[in-house]
């Protein structure tokens, strides 16, 4: 316990990104915020309706797995749609003809897309910056071409349709309860990437994002390392892209249209990247917002979300979570003085 | 001599884009010796750093670790042999504390890395070394500082510290000394003398009293080639040094 390190009482006068100010948290706030956010996931199908709820937790995990490549790796992906999408058809296809409980095939697509992860991940890491993005971006759209071209498989234009949610014989057939059913698997989800970027991996992949040469002068193989991360957010974006199929029952192209990787990475940057929480957070306002608008008859929903990016990125760089938690951090600051 | 030397290099060159920085370099690093490279701005030196410990590729020629051909080894591969490396321009992780650095560097050698399942507290078995290490550069009182919270001669010695982390059998360092006050290069020199033992170091540098305490052999680089090797009384005596550094402008007049 005495080895967590507490910099609080360092001189440092900027605190950037969210690692640092989330370890930073004391203790009893951490497992606060902890009982809050469990008692909001065991509430939300009460208060929203059931299926925007199963959507937030769906996107939540999609966030998480954009920012352990964006705020813990440095790597911005703008090609994740592909790993979404894959598990959502790879999800879709084994439930409709393998008949099984609705977690094993969402585990099979999240598989599915780690797997696919690995040659795309292998090649799109030996860039970075802007050039990751761009390849990542290209490959997403090969396998969305590809996806509409083998209508065979995929059904191409029509989708997967009437996708069966199977467990053992449940009633699943209304949201309230799926909600339920999802909720374990998502916050399992949830978990492992905590624990990926508290552990010793990802504290190489900070530094790895802060400075590579150093990381590599270290002794540590930068392009596995970075292989890795990709990987693993490739399975937790493809947990949520499976559990999005349960959730609609169906899939069709625009899980891997691209609008749906720009769509995760603003949820990451709204919510603030290198936070973790941050994107569950982003992911709840949007989807909520975005289900508010359409609800309300709004035909541009792309206008007020776009809006919001914008203030958001030119007000609160660190986006709400982070900025929150600098706030936080001043105050306690000004009250220790 | 290629068989005695730890670290070697033949006819070592390097171009960017046309223009040659090192050029056809042979060098033998004698083990447990300190080995400085000196020579004006340009004359190669950092780059000739790249080339040893694979942040560059060569254009030509071939570098030898313990008679083991290392040419074109990528960089983690090259300090996982045993070369660790400073760099001249700080190069550290801003947001990590100065133990978390030396507890990053310990673990570089064994699997925990990998670990993406394990609790990142399982890195405090290396917090008692990471101190120590800490302790032996004088900067005991700030590991808990953010290293971008740190004054600039306490980030040379991290990055001292860091290099020594990896225990390394070669140990260079890209100008160890460059711009400390003059307390803090005596420190670094009574360092490095310390942590020469049972290791080879090879180091660029510039300040020449810190070459002269320290250096057993001296290379002077110009333009990208050896323009004498020698100790460094001899070296320091040499007509073609005093020109080099001087400058051909002085000794035309």
């Amino acid at each position: 316990m005495t080895s967590t390190v507490d910099t609080s009482s360092s001189p440092a006068a900027t605190v950037p990104s969210g690692l640092a100010t989330v370890a930073r948290a004391p203790r009893w706030l951490r497992y606060a915020l902890l009982a809050v956010g469990l008692a909001v996931a065991l509430w939300l199908p009460n208060g929203l309706y059931p299926a925007v709820a199963v959507d937030i937790l769906c996107w939540a995990l999609f966030a998480v797995a954009i920012d352990l490549l964006l705020g813990f790796t440095g790597l911005m992906s703008f090609g994740h749609a592909a790993f979404w999408g894959t598990s959502a058809y790879a999800t879709g296809l084994v439930a409709i003809h393998a008949g099984v409980p609705f977690p094993v095939a969402v585990l099979a697509g999240a598989l599915v897309a780690a797997v696919l992860a690995v040659p795309l991940g292998y090649l799109a890491v030996k860039r970075t910056g802007i050039y990751f993005a761009m390849v990542t971006l290209a490959f997403a759209q090969m396998i969305y071409y590809i996806a509409n071209k083998w209508g065979s498989l995929t059904g191409g234009e029509n989708g997967l349709q009437s996708v069966p949610r199977e467990l053992f014989g449940l009633d699943l057939r209304d949201e309230y309860y799926f909600y339920y059913a999802a909720l374990p698997i998502v916050l399992l989800g949830l978990a492992a990437a905590w624990r990926i970027v508290n552990s010793p991996f990802g504290r190489v992949l900070v530094g790895i994002r802060d400075n590579p040469a150093r990381a590599r002068a270290l002794g540590y193989p930068v392009h596995r390392y970075k292989l890795t991360a990709f990987v693993l957010s490739a399975f937790l974006a493809g947990l949520g892209g499976g559990l999005f199929v349960m959730g609609h029952r169906f899939v069709s192209l625009d899980a891997l249209h691209w609008t749906t990787s720009g769509k995760a990475v603003i949820v990451v940057v709204l919510g603030g990247i290198g936070t973790l929480w941050g994107g569950v957070l982003g992911a709840a306002i949007l989807v909520r917002l975005e289900d508010w608008l359409s609800y309300s008859g709004f035909e541009t929903i792309g206008l007020v979300t776009g809006g919001i990016f914008v203030l958001v990125v030119l007000l609160f760089r660190r986006g709400i979570w982070g900025s929150v938690a600098a706030l936080a951090q001043r105050w306690r600051a000004s009250r220790r003085r | 001599m290629t068989g005695q030397a730890i670290l070697s290099a033949r006819g070592l060159s390097r171009d960017f884009r046309g223009f040659r920085a090192v050029d056809a370099v042979d060098l033998d690093i004698a083990p447990d010796s300190v080995h400085a490279l000196v020579g004006p701005n340009g004359a190669g030196k950092t780059t000739l750093f790249n080339l040893l410990t694979g942040f560059l590729r060569p254009t030509a020629g071939r570098i030898e670790l313990n008679g083991r051909d290392v040419t074109g080894l990528p960089p983690e591969r090259v300090a996982r042999l045993g070369v660790a490396r400073s760099f001249q321009i700080t190069s550290l992780f801003p947001q990590l504390c100065a133990r978390e650095h030396v507890e990053l560097a310990l673990q570089s050698p064994s699997g925990l890395g990998w670990r993406f399942w394990r609790s990142a507290k399982l890195m405090s078995r290396y917090a008692d070394r990471a101190d120590e290490l800490l302790d032996m550069v004088g900067l005991a009182e700030l590991a808990e500082a953010p290293a971008e919270a740190l004054a600039y001669g306490r980030k040379r010695a991290l990055e001292l510290a860091i290099a020594l982390a990896l225990d390394p059998k070669v140990l260079l360092l890209d100008e160890p000394t460059a711009g400390m006050g003059l307390e803090d290069v005596d420190r670094t020199v009574e360092l490095i003398g310390r942590v020469r033992a049972g290791r080879t170091v090879v180091m660029v540098e510039h300040n020449m009293s810190v070459v002269g305490r320290l250096a057993d052999t001296v290379t002077v680089l110009q333009a990208g080639r050896v323009l004498v090797e020698g100790p460094y009384q001899q070296v320091r005596a040499d007509e073609r040094v005093i020109t080099a550094y001087l400058g051909a402008t002085d000794a035309a007049h």
